[in-house]
């Protein structure tokens, strides 16, 4: 049975079209999945059906939910249907709710705003409602006590407390940890059989949308290219933009082989403690424990990943390693000598390049300034022509034209910024670059090119780095070896094909087996 | 939520006993020798000597200032050397003009700026919006001492409504108050401009919140998702320029005192100012101070009231 | 450009300029007395009409102007001074204990309002413009402290920081290199915003006797005078009052309409 039709639906803001002639048919007890690139206007799809555009969109068409038309809808009865025959759940649980009130109130708003109880007993449906969605804590709980999946869960209680026909949930495991990810994908599961409700999921993850979805949308430039039920669009992928997407995904890079057994750095036994908020006014401060005990090695050109969820201690590693933080214990050498702050011949041999492609530059500065910031390291920096040059030879490794050094950052998108960071990390030839969550803000495509590039960098010459990521499947197709921590502690490493074919360590096992796989795909070969 | 407090007021305590060393070192280390100052070039030296003796000055400096500051904890801030009357009793009769103006204004001014930095940040970009923001440009850049020579001028002198100046005391709170409104009107004006514009941008930030957008997927209506929650959240920042202006309030009133010629703190520091009376001085500005640090010590209570997050952390 | 803007800038600009031609002309000598002509309206040889000692008040506006100006431009040149440096040192160490010392100190100064801090030096020094300036610019040094501060912070948590760490660069060079320039906008709007209360601050001060002496014409000393005869002659009251509106409302436009060009997401205080 249908329960949303939306027709032929274009939205413009400020004269510049972002969905054109969207059509899509989606009914109950099914989860319907919007995929695409960030851009594509999946979101701008999910708000338009919420009723929820932004000031100053001018939408066209239909967007009929079990017959009536959202955009001929007034205000007040749309303030009536949200919540009530339709919820949404959105991206970024931790701001998603508000920090003042507890949530059980927040949950019972949603049914004292639609129906005339008294707010005992909303609050009575609200604490049983948390409880459906598996949270454990009190309902008299402030949004900050709780952790984002916990959060997450929140908000989909006081999305579904009215048990609307349609759900919409905009991104809602993005912005969470794979083993929590699996946890709320089950709990939206159940509640779609449970309710019989519409689930219309936007998602850029493809494993998720294969994994989950009954039927699945791809978007491009504000229009769907191909729509289908899940196991007949991932066997036909009619459009060339399908198939160019999922075989980004899948992605494997050729690496050259590691030339030699020379160990590069080396961390042995290192701790490192932070302290933490007083819990009486006098007596020491305790402390906690964000590096228990690390050791690893790094041999010259030998490429490893280190896996694990957030507050795992992959950051802490990272700056300890650069010798940004002091560690409490251990050693970290590269060459057998021990990092430290001022011995910059030593950290020439190591650089970085971090997540944020957005953060990791000076807004104020130009680009040849930006990527010789590491030739503070050099005793003798080159000047003038042998500067132009190595800027240059910067900018050609990484596959940006020369021009690119009289610019400034925001000139460049975000895939063109991470290979900025590369050029940065690489102009002064150091052994080893940390790679810190470097591809994980970059849309598939984008990605594909950059672990691409890094890869071609390997062929060039030796080089060694540390690829720290959340997602397995990077990883897996980009290092030789894999560390995996938890909790601040280095639980199993290998061979990276060894450790994802056989884990050892239940955490191992436990992270693989929540990871959401892509399908074998007949055309992920010959896409690109 | 105990903790917290405690905390703050290790904090207030720490503050005030700084605040009390440098106000004391400004006078009475300084000047030298504080007796000579007080009485001028031309005093006689056993005038200043038995001036000496009763400030204490022979006493080394850490026992004069332990004299002080204990006095002033029991409440004795000594005697004025111009009045000869103890200052504690000369403050109590002026305070009890200066205080109610600046809480009669502070009061005046929530009155206003609430309902207007409310108002524009719910009709934000309209005609609404623009007068109001508008006039708070006009309030913020007006002195208030010239804004009550104007009051005056329309209100005492061509329309006669209320008197030119003065208090009649509070024997008739009625004529009391009608004294202190336009005084009061002068010195809310800026402050209500200042607090309308926080309240709107403060307001116009929460409504951008992601939390906002829940509260409308749920079903409530742009003006019930404004009142219901993001008021209470814009309210932290709004309430720490509440906490703030006090002190400004507080200094103000001194001024706007003049212009009525009002029995206050600001004509008994003038007229100490000028008399070299730095016994009245110290005390004063050491009143002056505690007060806006209790203030403060107030607003960070009421924050940890409006905000469960500060509440848990000490 | 915004509307803001240029109206700003050219109040500004204009009172600025009356106070830069006051060193070279002005229509009369205003220590010279004219009795006769006192309290004159305006129009006819006194532009602006003359005060209760027949001293011609447009004379008066451009030499105090030049008052104004000069105080409130020097304690906001001593609050950035002192302010953003202590800011910039306090964030770059954030969480140690040198941070809080600069914390609670500068929360200490904000008890002492601008009219305390004048009082208590004007009772030892005496009053003079010199006493406003540094009561003025002592307010001041908390407002740049942890405004820098504030903005220093999360900058500090930015990647191009470490980036510029992990290039060997100690804390004073990357607060020089990439904080500074990343907070000069924010620190130029508010500094306008605190030039114009600087102003609103001069004029109070100088209104109760704690600024600028007599012969030196200051607008708030003009509208103290005026006070007794705002009845017989309104515009001797009004004229001065009407200059500090006109130039406060200039500068907090240019400081409105500066941010908005600059960066409308920039967070500035008011108090």
């Amino acid at each position: 049975m249908t329960l949303l039709t939306i027709k032929d639906l274009s939205v413009q803001i400020g004269g510049t079209p972002v969905l054109q002639g969207i059509d899509l048919d989606m009914a109950a007890g099914q989860i319907t999945a919007i995929t695409g690139e960030s851009g594509s206007g999946k979101s701008m799809t999910a708000l338009a059906t919420m009723g929820l555009l932004p000031q100053g969109a001018v939408a066209q068409g239909q967007i009929l939910l079990d017959g009536t038309d959202i955009l001929q809808t007034p205000e007040p009865a749309l303030c009536r249907m949200r919540g009530n025959a339709m919820g949404m759940v959105f991206q970024e649980p931790m701001t998603a709710l508000n920090p003042v009130q507890t949530i059980g109130a927040q949950v019972a708003e949603t049914i004292l705003i639609h129906e005339q109880v008294t707010k005992a007993e909303a609050h009575a449906r609200a604490a049983a409602m948390l409880e459906r969605v598996g949270l454990k804590v009190a309902p008299t709980r402030y949004p900050h006590e709780l952790s984002g999946g916990q959060r997450q869960r929140v908000v989909i209680a006081m999305a579904i407390a009215m048990r609307p026909k349609l759900l919409i949930a905009d991104e809602p495991t993005t912005a969470l940890d794979v083993t929590t990810q699996a946890r709320i994908l089950d709990l939206l599961q159940g509640l779609v059989d449970e309710f019989g409700m519409g689930l219309l999921l936007i998602t850029h993850d493809l494993a998720v949308v294969a994994d989950v979805a009954d039927r699945i949308a791809v978007m491009q430039h504000g229009r769907i290219v191909e729509e289908g039920a899940t196991p007949d669009l991932l066997r036909a992928m009619r459009h060339p933009y399908t198939r160019a997407l999922f075989a980004a995904s899948a992605r494997a890079v050729d690496l050259p082989p590691v030339p030699t057994d020379a160990p590069l750095l080396a961390v042995r036994n290192v701790v490192r403690d932070y302290p933490t908020k007083r819990l009486s006014l006098f007596g020491p401060r305790p402390t906690f424990r964000a590096l228990n005990n690390v050791s690893l090695t790094i041999n010259r050109g030998e490429r490893v990943g280190l896996v694990g969820e957030s507050g795992c201690g992959k950051s802490t590693l990272t700056r300890a390693i650069l010798g940004l933080e002091p560690v409490q214990g251990g050693t970290i050498t590269v060459d057998d000598a021990p990092v430290s702050q001022g011995d910059h011949a030593l950290r020439r041999k190591m650089q970085v390049v971090f997540q944020d492609p957005y953060g990791s530059f000076n807004p104020r500065h130009r680009v040849d300034r930006l990527i010789t910031e590491p030739f503070h390291l050099l005793d003798n920096p080159p000047k003038g022509e042998d500067r132009a040059k190595a800027i240059a030879k910067a900018l050609k490794d990484v596959g940006l034209p020369p021009d690119a050094a009289g610019k400034y950052i925001h000139e460049f998108s975000g895939g063109q910024r991470q290979r900025l960071a590369i050029a940065r990390a690489l102009i002064v030839e150091p052994d080893l670059i940390i790679f810190d969550e470097a591809v994980s803000a970059l849309d598939v495509s984008v990605r594909a090119q950059v672990l691409d590039l890094i890869a071609d960098l390997c062929r060039k010459r030796p080089l060694a780095y540390l690829f720290i990521s959340h997602d397995l499947s990077v990883v897996r197709s980009i290092t030789d070896r894999v560390l995996v921590m938890q909790a601040g502690k280095i639980v199993e490493s290998g061979v990276t094909e060894t450790v994802f074919a056989n884990p050892q360590h239940p955490y191992t096992q436990s992270l693989i087996a929540a990871a959401p796989q892509l399908p074998e795909l007949a055309y992920a070969a010959d896409a690109l | 939520m105990i903790r917290f407090a405690l905390g703050r007021l290790a904090s207030l305590t720490a503050s005030l006993i700084v605040a009390s060393i440098v106000i004391f070192a400004v006078v009475e280390v300084i000047p030298g020798d504080p007796a000579a100052f007080m009485l001028g070039v031309n005093a006689r030296p056993d005038t200043i000597a038995a001036l000496r003796a009763e400030m204490g000055l022979d006493e080394p400096l850490v026992s004069r200032y332990a004299a002080w500051v204990g006095g002033m904890v029991q409440g004795n801030f000594g005697v004025s050397w111009t009045y000869k009357t103890p200052v504690a009793t000369l403050i109590a009769d002026r305070i009890w003009v200066s205080l109610p103006l600046a809480i009669y204004a502070l009061t005046l001014s929530t009155l206003v700026a609430f309902p207007a930095g409310i108002y524009a940040a719910s009709r934000r970009g309209g005609a609404g919006d623009t007068a109001i923001m508008g006039a708070t440009q006009l309030g913020v850049a007006i002195p208030n001492f010239w804004f009550a020579m104007i009051l005056v001028l329309i209100f005492a002198i061509n329309l006669r409504w209320f008197s030119a100046g003065g208090f009649p005391g509070w024997a008739d709170p009625w004529a009391a108050l009608k004294a202190l409104t336009l005084p009061a009107i002068a010195l809310a004006l800026p402050q209500a401009a200042i607090l309308a514009r926080v309240m709107r941008s403060s307001l116009l930030d929460m409504l951008g919140e992601d939390f906002i957008r829940t509260a409308r997927a749920k079903g409530l209506t742009r003006r019930q998702a404004l009142w219901r929650h993001a008021l209470r959240n814009a309210l932290i920042p709004v309430l720490t320029i509440i906490g703030l202006q006090f002190s400004f309030l507080l200094a103000g009133a001194i001024i706007i005192e003049q212009v009525f010629f009002l029995p206050g703190l600001g004509r008994l520091i003038f007229q100490a100012i000028s008399a070299r009376d730095l016994i009245v001085v110290e005390s004063v500005v050491m009143l002056l101070v505690f007060t806006v640090i209790m203030v403060n010590f107030i607003v960070d209570l009421t924050y940890a009231a409006v905000d469960p997050r500060l509440r848990a952390r000490a | 450009m915004s509307r803001n803007l240029i109206i700003g800038a050219g109040l500004t600009a204009f009172f600025t300029g009356l106070a830069a031609l006051s060193f070279l002309w002005t229509p009369y000598n205003i220590e010279v007395l004219d009795i006769p002509n006192r309290l004159l309206t305006p129009g006819g040889a006194h532009v602006l009409g003359t005060d209760h000692f027949g001293r011609d008040i447009l004379s008066m506006v451009m030499m105090g102007a030049r008052t104004s100006i000069a105080v409130a431009l020097v304690a906001v040149g001593i609050g950035m001074g002192l302010g953003v440096p202590l800011g910039l040192w306090a964030a770059a160490r954030r969480g140690s204990l040198l941070d809080d010392l600069i914390m609670r100190g500068n929360d200490l100064v904000f008890a002492f309002p601008s009219l305390v801090i004048a009082i208590l030096i004007t009772a030892v020094f005496g009053p003079s413009a010199i006493n406003a300036i540094i009561a003025i610019g002592i307010f001041n040094i908390p407002v740049f402290a942890r405004l820098t501060r504030g903005a220093a912070l999360p900058l500090w948590e930015r990647d191009f920081i470490l980036a510029a760490r992990v290039s060997g660069k100690g804390a004073a060079r990357i607060s020089v290199e990439h904080i500074l320039p990343n907070i000069a906008n924010l620190m130029i709007v508010q500094g306008t915003i605190q030039f114009s209360l600087g102003i609103l601050a001069e004029a109070a001060l100088s209104y109760i006797g704690l600024g600028a002496q007599p012969p030196t014409a200051s607008w708030g000393r003009m509208l103290a005078d005026a006070q007794t005869l705002v009845s017989i002659a309104p515009h001797v009251a009004l004229i001065p009052g009407f200059a500090i509106l006109l130039t406060v409302l200039g500068l907090n436009l240019l400081g409105d309409g500066l941010r908005d060009w600059l960066d409308p997401r920039l967070r500035v205080v008011r108090t």
